[in-house]
């Protein structure tokens, strides 16, 4: 594994994490589509966030600005990683934080372990964080009689139905508030029998039910949204309050960060801060943004580490095209306009990396041979580059991640699965045929009638004709 | 080698030749500077369920009195006294112990910035707002406003806000998503956020 090449891009080793799922796209897929509630599930809430998003969106004259500004930072940042990490630990340092460096999921899991262990603490409190899910760090932490609990709602849900999490921001979105209720009911200890599946009322319970474990608990692990460099500045965007409860009442605060969250200056906050919750929650400000740096006397946790990882994420930087997958912020729009991910739901995708970006971003954290059916998770439209704050053109990596995935069999595979996830079969094969032939023939799908030419057009021309397929999308 | 050369090392063999100078970022968004509209404060902050109170300052008192009155409440070491009425029990917090924090109803604090056209406050542990922990465990915020502190949009508060410190941004009270991607206000926070928005001084 690493230590075989030091010093050279690494992917994220096998056997440890989540980002490889236990069966190809095509089969997870299958699972998904056979599952009508789910589906309706997805469907609702999708269409919910979508309409929200539009609407505070278009309340900002200069939203393609922000984009454009939030895509060169990000740009910026990867070609300047290895400095802007260094000026970020030597201002974390300065402010009191404690910072460690992780290859990948097994010395970050070993890292954070040690830490814990060494508090006496054999309870943490978690707030919901993508990196940490995909070192797969609650299960180190168990091996190491180390319980771990995850405070954000929706992980709680998934949690206390001993489920598996499918989408990016929210992980239950594919349980409505009956099957919640239920969870609850049969999960949850103490829990009123008389609970009702008012959403308020679910909310309620697990403030209840969480509430002397926040004020008992004396260590707590976080992620991180964004890191200034400048600054040695951490922030968390969340909603309900658990993120705020790890960040303030715990001795001990680890935060396990991927490395290309940091941001160069203070002043680039004022782009994502912008982007993110329009994007994510569509809302125009989530309810709770904290920010910190290293330790303040007499308030917040008095002793803090902040755990930098790598886990595949040099492999990625190492690609020029695919680098950009790096860029993500994790708002999820792209999950919830994209035509596939509504209707096979997140679980198919095998990673914690779910939806388009998932296709892009999972395949090269561990190498394309480990993910090689997500590169063809997606029929191109283009929809979800269209959503993207920060303009990553996952269009064109996942066309790029075809030509590099090992196997043509995978593509055969795949291409028929997503053709069933169309519920087009015929109309579907014949527009990859076409693309096929057209790319031979370098005539981009010209004579095919709208659908198929927003297909054959997308997969020979990264730049996706967009409008074509989605106007055809909506009017089905 | 250590993890840190490791991680550094790698990152700098995958990110290949650095360009020769990185172009200026392109900042073509709106820029600080604009006129805050305190309306639209309001009309954000109602939005998203927080109760606003517009009076001027010496009528502070009252409003707590309306929305805090006969409950215990902890304050911050500084703020100011007059805000608070007879009616209230106010402890301030003088390191109490997490337990006494969240026995009490409520909390009153000052703040640093807001922003208007999101609807956000924010605190900066400020000796009038206190540390992080009384604005999170009481159920019942209510938080005093200057309009001097209003600014128009995000980065106008970015430029008024120091990074060494605890800073936190609030956008109405608690609230979920997680249900069906619906907000629903009401989780880990206080349930009942109360924004005292003060009238500009006469002078
Ligand atoms: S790829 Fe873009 S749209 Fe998708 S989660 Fe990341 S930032 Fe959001």
């Amino acid at each position: 594994m690493s230590r075989t090449f030091l010093g050279m891009p690494g992917t994220a080793p096998p056997g440890v994490g989540h980002l490889r799922g236990a069966e190809p796209f095509p089969a997870a897929a299958r699972r998904g589509l056979a599952d009508p509630q789910l589906r309706r599930n997805l469907g609702h809430a999708t269409t919910t966030i979508r309409a929200k998003s539009g609407a505070v969106i278009g309340e900002l004259p200069d939203w393609q600005a922000l984009r454009e500004a939030g895509s060169a930072i990000k740009t910026d940042v990867l070609t300047r990683l290895p400095e802007l990490l260094e000026q970020l630990e030597a201002a974390v340092t300065a402010a009191g934080g404690v910072v460690h460096w992780a290859a990948d999921a097994v010395e970050a899991n070993r890292i954070v372990t040690e830490l814990v262990a060494a508090t006496g603490s054999d309870r943490v409190i978690k707030v919901k964080s993508m990196a940490t899910q995909e070192i797969g760090l609650n299960e180190a932490l168990d091996a190491a009689g180390i319980t771990a609990v995850e405070t954000d709602l929706a992980e709680l849900i998934v949690q206390l139905g001993e489920d598996r999490p499918s989408h990016i921001l929210v992980p239950a979105i594919h349980r409505n508030r009956a099957e919640i209720r239920e969870i609850f009911l049969r999960a949850m200890p103490g829990v009123d029998p008389s609970l009702t599946d008012d959403p308020p009322a679910l909310a309620a319970a697990a403030r209840r039910f969480l509430r002397e474990t926040f004020l008992t608990t004396r260590v707590a692990i976080s992620g991180a949204n964004f890191a200034v460099a400048e600054t040695g500045t951490l922030a968390v965007v969340e909603s309900e309050g658990n993120g705020r409860m790890c960040l303030t009442l715990p001795e001990t605060l680890i935060t396990v960060m991927g490395v290309e969250k940091v941001v160069p200056t203070w002043r680039d906050l004022e782009v994502f801060l912008q982007l993110l919750p329009r994007a994510s929650t569509g809302e125009r400000m989530n309810p709770y943004t904290s920010m910190w740096t290293g330790v303040t006397t007499g308030d917040g946790p008095q002793a803090f580490h902040l755990v930098l990882l790598d886990n595949g994420r040099s492999a990625v930087l190492a690609d020029e095209v695919g680098r950009q997958a790096l860029h993500c912020i994790r708002c999820s729009a792209c999950l919830n306009v994209c035509p596939v991910y509504e209707r096979v739901g997140g679980h198919a995708y095998g990673s914690v990396y779910p939806g388009p970006i998932g296709a892009v971003l999972s395949p090269q954290l561990t190498g394309v041979e480990d993910n090689a059916s997500l590169p063809y998770a997606s029929t191109l439209c283009g929809a979800c580059y269209d959503a993207c704050p920060v303009k990553i053109n996952i269009p064109e990596l996942l066309v790029h991640l075809r030509d590099r995935a090992p196997h043509p069999r995978a593509e055969t595979a795949a291409m028929a699965a997503a053709a069933y996830v169309m519920d087009r079969p015929a109309l579907y094969a014949a527009a990859q045929r076409a693309a096929r032939l057209s790319r031979f023939a370098g005539r981009r799908g010209r004579g095919l009638p709208p659908p198929l030419s927003g297909w054959t057009i997308g997969r020979d021309l990264p730049q996706p004709p967009a409008r074509t397929f989605r106007e055809w999308w909506a009017q089905r | 080698m250590s993890g840190r050369e490791e991680v550094l090392a790698r990152l700098r063999a995958a990110r290949g030749a650095v360009p020769p100078a990185s172009a200026e970022t392109p900042r073509d968004y709106r820029p600080a500077g604009r006129a805050a509209d305190l309306d639209l404060l309001v009309d954000r902050l109602t939005d998203y369920r927080a109760t606003v109170h517009r009076c001027a300052e010496p009528e502070v008192a009252e409003v707590v009195d309306a929305v805090l009155g006969g409950r215990r409440i902890v304050v911050p070491r500084e703020l100011p006294r007059r805000w608070l009425p007879a009616s209230v029990t106010a402890v301030a917090d003088d390191d109490l112990s997490t337990a006494q924090v969240a026995a009490v109803d409520g909390v009153v604090t000052a703040a640093a910035v807001a922003v208007a056209e999101t609807g956000t406050i924010v605190l900066d542990g400020g000796p009038d707002q206190g540390r992080r922990l009384i604005t999170l465990l009481p159920d019942v915020h209510v938080c005093v406003l200057r309009s001097e502190q209003v600014v128009a949009g995000v980065p106008d508060a970015v430029a008024r806000l120091d990074p060494r410190r605890p800073l936190t941004w609030i956008s109405g009270p608690s609230a979920t998503s997680d249900i069906e991607l619906n907000r629903v206000e009401g989780v880990h926070g206080p349930r009942n956020l109360h924004v005292v928005l003060l009238a500009p001084d006469a002078r």
